[in-house]
């Protein structure tokens, strides 16, 4: 085995992107398969500097449409493969990604979010949630993490190898060109040596044998004769995500208990919340925090109850209600107040979650 | 909590901010200290003003951007003009004296405006290629984020390889971290 | 600034000078398509459309209707214009990643139906857009920032040879050249053929254009040249590949 770029646990100060190049590595992903787009190049750039050290492969496709469906059939393959992108290129992943869903392959995609719709911007925003939660012509049947910082980019890249192959729903790291591009400290690690296991892949085509007389034939399947086939399979996947959901559902909370405002955000506009309510908090206001760091599942017991005892909330994100409209589903019912701080494809600071607090209460 | 400090530092595309805000970034993690470093990228970057974001503090940053800085940096009149939006009542206003046709652009809200005459000292007494470096003096002065020494640590592990074929670069940039050292220190 | 003096008519003048960085192709090869356009007398039928890439940052530089479109989308767009209403004059211009990467699919099947539009296609050898990756027209060992030890032709394969792809799939009828900036009267003399053949309702029309990108090849003057002029045409042969009977040929 070539050996891994990180031994020990050790402070690192870096890019967002070149720290999910690096966990990638560390989590043993064998092959990257990308299209350029910016904010995620980097993830390319380091990966492809790294590669022939560590025995790493890379290829960059025609189109995030090939670089979706070569990540499929590295999977498939039986190897831990993954890819990156944004916006324009994650609306043309849709449709890897929906086969990914169809016959449960652990696809890992990690997204840079960017203006949209369109070409927009590639700088920032949280406009591609619904997209990568809900994408494609399916029913979601994916794992969305929404990382802050580098050491959960980190971290949680780690992860979306084991969750996608331990429940073989394709998973997703979502993080946004500020966390791409920007500096700041996080400690690196070889998860193995903290004790975490990576899940073992399997090949679904290729494994040694000859089919029909070794073994059965590995034939998977996408299409379906009649209504009663595919509703049984989506039955069946809708069935097993619920069950795991609550396993997989990951939140923060803070506060929430004697809040009068509770402020619901993911991703990096968390930071300014958790800013916010802290400075708020001093200041002697009751301010809360709710933070699903799964958007898909999401929390949504511990969502229900926050709601159901909450006066009132305020949803903060950059986008026009996109986080706000999954957490709305999940909270149906209560009967708090919903405010909400909509900055769609731009930053959301800690001032502006204070200057909001402040005018509602 | 104690509040990280906040930088902007705005320039032309050559003026090297967003090098200066790399290294003092840096040279504040080496001391152990927590930054978060910005740049502003975009489509049309080539043209426009080159801005960088710089929180130092010692817990976790919060958000990357903030609304307002406690110390503004701007190293040309569209420089100026660009950021007087992250002013308030508490920013030290930092502009180059050279610049010209301003007066008017200047904020008039802020705790404290300094015009230092960087550009100047770095044709008159040493060269042009520091001014960034003179521009990294003076906000490693005007803010405390880390020392000069720090700094100047900083400087050598970026440039060290440089400093070894030609030594004399090395004092170079160290007078400058002094020189624009001074000449906020006048001025605070 | 003497851009001004040589500025063809229909370009736009408020917005000048342009957003290509110093020395780039993109700028040459739209002074030779507006000039074009002026011999024509064409800037009153002209629908323009422009990839995302570098090439986005013209999505003002004419005084012509002008769409600005999707990476690699430019040739269905201006497709789609041109079928819905014939009598414009539908020119899709785009980068080689546009064009023989994300786009190949609509660049083949838009030359196979013979679909009476103008392509025009930068050939950098990389994106320029996204900061110098590797494009399909990479050189054997020139380094990208996904190639960063240099293009493998055995993993990554060799140089898209585009107009020779295109020439071998149209029907008569069909125009298709390889022009460079390094010879700028003949690139304006494709450019326009590539028109005029379009107004004569000939046929799908292709040039591709080998341009420069000091900023990612960090060449200075002498090397970007050099290369555009000896390195690219080793792997990109200039010349009309293929032309209709109804144009004639280049030199006659
Ligand atoms: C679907 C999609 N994928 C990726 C991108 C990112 N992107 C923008 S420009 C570009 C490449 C541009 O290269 P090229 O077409 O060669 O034009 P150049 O900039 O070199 O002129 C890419 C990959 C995008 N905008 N949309
Ligand atoms: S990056 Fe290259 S192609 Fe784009 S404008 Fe600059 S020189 Fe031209
Ligand atoms: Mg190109």
């Amino acid at each position: 085995m070539p050996e891994k770029p990180i031994k020990g646990e050790k402070r690192y100060f870096m890019t967002g992107n070149e720290v999910v190049a690096y966990a990638a590595v560390m989590a043993n992903a064998e092959i990257m398969y990308g299209y350029p787009i910016t904010p995620q190049n980097e993830i390319m750039h380091y990966w492809t500097r790294m590669a022939p050290k560590y025995g790493k492969e890379f290829l960059q496709t025609e189109d995030e449409l090939s670089a979706g469906f070569t990540t499929v059939g590295g999977v498939l393959a039986g190897r831990r493969a993954f890819t990156a992108t944004a916006g324009p290129g994650n609306t043309l992943m849709q449709e890897p990604i929906s086969m990914a869903e169809a016959m449960r392959l652990p696809i890992v995609v990690v997204v840079q979010q960017r203006g949209g719709p369109s070409t927009a911007t590639v700088i920032y925003s949280q406009q591609e949630v619904t997209l990568t939660t809900l994408g494609g012509n399916g029913e979601g049947f994916r794992v969305v993490y929404s990382t802050a910082n580098h050491q959960e980019l980190f971290d949680y890249t780690i992860k979306a190898f084991n969750t996608a192959w331990k429940y073989r729903f394709p998973t997703f790291v979502l993080g946004d060109g500020y966390q791409a591009k920007m500096r700041e400290s996080l400690t690196m690690y070889d998860p193995e040596e903290r004790g975490l296991k990576m899940v073992p892949t399997e090949a679904y085509v290729g494994k040694p044998g000859v089919p029909g007389i070794d073994r059965p034939p590995g034939q998977y399947r996408n299409t379906y004769n009649v209504e009663e086939e595919i509703h049984e399979v989506v039955q069946q996947y809708t069935k097993e995500f619920n069950a795991i959901a609550p396993e997989v559902a990951e939140y923060e909370s803070f506060g929430t208990e004697d809040a009068d405002l509770v402020i619901v955000s993911h991703g990096v506009v968390y930071r300014a919340v958790k800013e916010a309510v802290s400075e708020l908090r001093e200041a002697g206001m009751k301010v809360g925090y709710f933070r699903p760091i799964t958007l898909r599942p999401l929390a949504e017991k511990e969502l229900k109850e926050m709601a159901g005892r909450a006066k009132a909330l305020l949803m903060a994100e950059s986008s026009v209600g996109q986080m706000t409209r999954l957490v709305k589903e999940v909270i149906y019912g209560a009967t708090a107040d919903i405010h909400t701080l909509y900055k769609p494809g731009m930053g959301i600071s800690a001032e502006d979650v204070a200057a909001r607090v402040r005018s509602i209460l | 909590m104690a509040k990280a400090v906040k930088i902007v530092l705005a320039g032309e595309g050559g003026q090297g901010v967003q090098s200066v805000a790399e290294i003092i970034a840096e040279a504040a993690n080496e001391e152990g200290r927590e930054a978060l470093y910005i740049p502003n990228f975009g489509v049309e970057q080539r043209g426009g003003v080159s801005v960088a974001f710089l929180q130092i503090g010692d817990q976790a940053v919060g958000s990357p951007k903030f609304n307002t800085a406690d110390i503004v940096i701007a190293l040309s009149e569209r420089a100026v003009r660009r950021t007087s939006q992250y002013v308030g009542p508490d920013t030290v206003f930092v502009y180059d004296s050279g610049l010209q046709g301003i007066e008017d652009d200047i904020p008039k809200n802020a705790r404290k405006v300094l015009a230092i005459p960087a550009l100047q000292v770095a044709s008159d007494e040493l060269t042009p290629r520091v001014f960034n470096i003179i521009i990294m003096g003076a906000v490693v002065k005007a803010t405390d984020v880390v020392t000069e020494d720090r700094a100047k640590d900083a400087i050598e592990k970026k440039l060290g390889y440089k400093f070894e074929k030609n030594p004399k670069l090395r004092d170079l940039n160290y007078k400058a971290i002094d020189r624009g050292a001074e000449l906020v220190a006048a001025l605070l | 600034m003497s851009v001004q003096v040589a500025m063809p008519k229909s370009w736009r003048v408020d917005t000048k000078p342009h957003k290509f960085c110093p020395g780039c192709g993109h700028g040459l090869v739209l002074k030779a398509m507006g000039e074009a356009i002026d011999e024509l007398g064409i800037q009153g039928k002209v629908v323009y459309g422009c990839d995302i890439g570098c090439s986005l940052l013209s999505w003002d530089l004419f005084n012509v209707d002008t769409i600005q479109t999707h990476h690699g989308r430019t040739t269905p767009v201006i497709t789609g214009v041109k079928r819905a209403n014939p009598q414009v004059i539908g020119i899709a211009y785009m980068g080689d990643g546009g064009g023989y990467a994300i786009g190949s699919q609509h660049l083949v099947n838009a030359a196979a139906r013979n679909e009476r539009i103008t392509v025009i296609l930068v050939n950098n050898t990389q994106y320029g857009m996204t900061g110098g990756q590797m494009a399909p027209t990479t050189m054997p060992g020139q380094k990208t920032e996904t190639s960063p030890y240099g293009r493998d032709p055995e993993k990554t394969g060799y140089p898209t040879q585009g107009p020779e792809m295109v020439a071998a799939i149209t029907r008569e009828g069909a125009y298709v050249a390889r022009a460079t900036v390094a010879k700028p009267k003949q690139m304006k003399d494709f450019i326009k053929k590539a028109l005029e053949n379009q107004i004569s309702g000939g046929g799908f029309s292709f040039v591709e254009v080998l341009s420069t990108c000091p900023t990612n090849w960090r060449t200075n003057a002498e090397d970007t040249w050099n290369f555009v002029e000896k390195e690219m045409p080793k792997y990109f042969k200039v010349g009309e590949i293929k032309v209709p009977e109804t144009l004639h040929k280049e030199g006659k």
